[in-house]
């Protein structure tokens, strides 16, 4: 069997983080009381107007820079269609005049991959099905919260550049830090902030492009990947098995982890979609488009670029470290500690796996003092975590005090060797085992070494010490 | 009531008549006609003479009022107003009761002026006699066996049956002009982008423009200076000052030059094209320079209308669907429960229109109806723009006929649709225009000649069409 090649496009709807929402003065807010930010424009009653919010135009801008695309005068259209949610029965959307257009993001991994068009349009209500299976065909009844109606959205298409679903998730990943840091949106994927829909065909290298289904709603990284992944498998038995793909759109059930049937290309909507009159075009000024460039926050890419900057020698795990720093908004604590004189790669690792954005954080000196007491030897890794979590109720705390209060005391050789001698006395089989050549066995007496000494030890002095009792 | 808006209002704030009597004299009427004529959906007696005592009141407490404080006056209903039924003449919004006031009707309100109640259209204001009205016509007070037009005729009754001295219309394609040119009186429709939609129920957004009816050209100006102006809750409304409209009331037209329209009066009935001839003589004899002209481009503007009005209003009337107000048809799903609701509750025009608007937006029919219909609209503009490098204004007949007879159209909706023939290129330019009522034809019926002007230059209609009135009460 020949390989098949997978082809990926995602659309991304992005809630922006407004106080208000894009057409009226209604709260933007996720989780309140159901049909309470309502107002006559947003529940589309008969004679009201939309009036566009300019701090969402500036979020979408911000976006359009963040993703490398060329910001354009643009104009609003109407998408018509029946729903009961939407409670125009059109959304107001943009078409052939998008915002932002042709762009492209870099991933991690080196790849880079296209962005069509990032444009504005307004989210629709929410509905809950009661009955049935929980979608609206076969539900009893139909509970709809306007409170999301008029929310803006920005929707970010991409080229179909990506081949796996990897690589689509790391897309979403990237896409998402990127969201998150111009403060466009808290990208929580879980509450619906942002949601994918997903373009998938398969091709043998080379061929043009095979028929493509569109899976919609996907709101997880995991559930993206295992779609794709379940979505290219089911397509490369079809066309194996002599049968077609037919174009259509698909849900991804969570539970079975397979795709299904939502509607054919021959029920698709037309959308007749024409200029809103309501609105006029939307010409934003290079003078404000400028601005708003000059006040973009740092980026993920740049951000993780000037962390690794300051490491020595660059390993695939550091990546990862780093990343995951910048993914949590840590990297501006790390960097301040490496400034105040913080061994860089054990700041960058402490950060990553002690620290938590979200809560408390230790200053920048304090975290720095840690990290120079642990590679001192003064601390042992086990007790500099513990430091550290003392520092989060205590962020400007001295380390060498705390570590005091805490009874750190740093061994010394002498004491180190006494209770590593018992440890050999206690366990002379496996001491024997190690002297004639079993490596693993050295990691066996640190153990001991360590729970004799309730981590007070220096890791690396312990390892040392053993090395040297070795004939 | 033949008392124009400014003297009722003048001698309300001097005191020698109340804004009680003014709004009883206005119900009285209506109890006494009304039954016959129908010009109202519905009237709100209470809380008119409640508005109307609290005016006294102010003025007995020598408070300051507005300028039209105690004037009665109508309101189309298609213009929302809180706690107040809207329905736009059809069944669909029946029982719908708004919660939130148009931006025109707070602005009368906060004047001083007394809504009396809410006037008949045609359905979604889509018709030119109110025969299209699910609540049955309104008749012509000059004679009750013809039509007063429309669709804002409910509101042209309520002024030229003499219950008030000011209503509110809207018109997309001659809706407030060709009534008033029907019924006698002054109907205006501002440049768009110069009066508030909002409040305002849409038919086609990018042409609809509320404007008042009035007996006189200067309360025209009044009740325009009154409700006009921008209004941040409109994206389509001018945020600059507009020329002063009572002011121009006075200017006269000398020095102007008026270009008498070929393409505004060619097939008119005789008697409109000789109503339309003394009008230009008589603005020459004020001092005008009158030009003959013709703009051909405007014969094409029916048919664009006729696919860009249906076009947005298949989109604004998606709305009325059975899931948040007005009727439903209750249904086992969703979309039964639309169509069901759709088909009981919207008449035959408006459904027709939205299946016209509904192709002409359709994928592989957009460039050939919506966008042709699109350029066609850009190049009346521009013919418009080009011939007012020679002139200052256009003059010509505001419709081709006088009222006609109930049901003389209804069979043959294109022959309907040629009334609105020469008030439809204001519409697709957004140019300001007015109908001035100047004389008669045999039959008694009026006629209406119509002044048309650039955009925002609303001023030059009220130079113009007070010596025109002038004319006439002379």
């Amino acid at each position: 069997m020949s390989a098949w090649e997978t082809i990926i496009g995602l659309e991304v709807h992005c809630e922006l983080k407004t106080a208000t929402k894009l057409f009226c003065g209604c709260p933007n807010m996720f989780g309140d009381e159901p049909n309470t930010n309502c107002c006559p424009v947003c529940l589309g009653l008969p004679g009201s107007l939309p009036v566009l919010n300019k701090g969402a135009v500036e979020l979408a801008i911000r976006i359009g820079l963040a993703l490398n695309c060329t910001v354009a005068p643009s104009t609003f259209h109407r998408k018509n269609y029946f729903y009961p949610d939407m409670p125009k029965d059109y959304q107001i959307s943009q078409y052939d005049q998008p915002l932002n257009a042709g762009g492209w993001i870099d991933l991690p991994d080196g790849s880079r991959v296209g962005i069509t068009r990032a444009h504005m349009e307004e989210d629709t209500g929410k509905s809950t099905h009661l009955g049935g299976t929980g979608r609206i065909h076969g539900a009893d009844s139909s509970l709809i919260d306007y409170n999301r109606s008029g929310v803006p959205l920005v929707e970010i298409v991409s080229e179909p550049d990506m081949r796996s679903g990897v690589q689509a998730r790391a897309y979403v990943a990237e896409l998402r830090a990127i969201l998150v840091a111009v403060g466009a949106t808290d990208g929580r994927m879980e509450e619906g902030s942002m949601r994918v829909d997903a373009n998938v065909s398969v091709r043998k290298p080379g061929d043009p492009f095979g028929t493509r289904c569109e899976i919609k709603n996907l709101n997880s990284l995991r559930s993206l990947q295992r779609a794709i992944e379940y979505e290219t498998a089911r397509q490369i038995d079809l066309i194996e098995a002599g049968e077609r793909v037919v174009q259509e759109t698909r849900h991804f059930d969570e539970q079975t982890g397979r795709t299904g049937t939502m509607r054919s290309k021959e029920e698709a909507t037309d959308y007749r979609y024409f200029p809103e009159p309501d609105l006029v075009p939307l010409n934003p000024s290079v003078a404000w488009v400028d601005e708003i460039r000059s006040n973009l926050a740092p980026l993920p890419k740049a951000r993780r670029e000037h962390l690794l900057a300051a490491v020595g020698e660059v390993t695939p795990a550091l990546v990862d470290l780093v990343a995951t720093v910048v993914d949590r908004d840590l990297d501006t604590l790390v960097r301040a500690a490496i400034d105040a004189g913080a061994p860089a790669q054990l700041a960058i690792a402490r950060a990553a796996n002690e620290l938590d954005a979200d809560g408390a954080l230790p200053s920048p000196a304090s975290f720095a003092g840690t990290c120079q007491l642990e590679a001192s030897g003064r601390l042992s890794a086990t007790q500099a975590k513990q430091v550290l979590s003392e520092l989060l109720s205590d962020p400007h705390g001295d380390p060498a005090a705390i570590a005091d209060r805490l009874g750190f005391v740093a061994m010394d050789d002498g004491a180190l060797d006494a209770v590593l001698e018992a440890a050999i006395a206690d366990h002379a089989s496996e001491w024997q085992r190690y002297c004639d050549g079993d490596d693993k066995l050295a990691q066996f007496f640190v153990g001991k070494v360590m729970a004799a000494t309730k981590g007070k030890a220096n890791g690396k002095a312990v390892i040392a010490a053993i090395a040297a009792r070795r004939p | 009531m033949t008392t124009s808006a400014i003297s009722l209002a003048q001698a309300i704030a001097a005191r020698t008549t109340t804004a009680a009597a003014a709004t009883d004299a206005a119900l009285s009427a209506i109890t006494e006609r009304d039954g016959e004529l129908h010009a109202f959906l519905h009237v709100d007696a209470d809380a008119a003479r409640e508005a109307a005592s609290a005016i006294d009141a102010r003025l007995a407490a020598g408070e300051t009022v507005g300028p039209l404080a105690g004037v009665p006056v109508a309101i189309k209903d298609n213009l929302v107003m809180t706690g107040v039924p809207t329905t736009c003449g059809s069944k669909i919004l029946e029982g719908w009761r708004p919660p939130y006031t148009a931006t025109v009707v707070e602005r009368l309100i906060d004047a001083g002026a007394i809504p009396i109640g809410k006037t008949n259209l045609d359905e979604f204001a889509m018709g030119s006699s109110t025969e299209n009205s699910a609540f049955g016509p309104s008749l012509n007070p000059i004679d009750p066996t013809k039509v007063p037009g429309g669709s804002s005729g409910g509101s042209a009754v309520a002024v030229a049956a003499g219950y008030v001295p000011v209503s509110l219309g809207s018109d997309t394609g001659g809706s407030i002009r060709q009534p008033a040119a029907f019924c006698g009186l002054v109907g205006y429709k501002p440049t768009y982008g110069h009066i508030s939609r909002y409040g305002l129920v849409a038919f086609s957004s990018s042409l609809d423009q509320v404007g008042p009816f009035t007996t006189t050209v200067a309360d025209a100006a009044l009740v325009s200076e009154v409700i006009g102006g921008h209004d941040h809750r409109d994206s389509t409304s001018i945020d600059a000052p507009a020329p002063g409209l009572l002011e121009a009331c006075g200017r006269g037209v000398a020095g102007l030059r008026i270009g008498l329209c070929s393409d505004l009066l060619d097939g008119a009935d005789a008697a409109i094209v000789d109503r339309v001839r003394a009008a230009a003589a008589a603005l020459e004899a004020a001092g005008a320079t009158v030009v003959d002209l013709a703009i051909p481009e405007l014969r094409l503007g029916l048919s664009a209308y006729y696919l860009l009005a249906p076009a947005e209003a298949s989109s604004n009337l998606a709305r009325y669907d059975g899931v948040r107000f007005g009727l439903r048809e209750e249904r086992d799903d969703v979309a039964a429960m639309n169509v069901a609701t759709r088909t009981a509750g919207f008449g035959p025009e408006v459904k027709r229109r939205i299946m016209l608007g509904t192709y002409a937006l359709s994928a592989g029919y957009y460039d050939a109806y919506y966008g042709q219909a699109q350029k066609t609209r850009r190049l009346i503009t521009n013919a418009l723009d080009a011939a007012y490098q020679g002139v200052d204004l256009l003059l010509g007949a505001t419709t081709p006929t006088t009222a006609f007879g109930f049901g003389d159209k209804v069979a043959d909706p294109l022959s309907m649709y040629l009334s609105d023939l020469f008030t439809i290129p204001s519409n697709l330019a957004g140019h300001p225009a007015m109908s001035v009522p100047f004389g008669a034809d045999s039959a008694g019926l009026p006629i209406g000649v119509q002044l048309l002007a650039p955009g925002r230059r609303d001023d030059l209609l009220f130079a113009a069409g007070a010596v025109l009135e002038s004319e006439v009460s002379a």
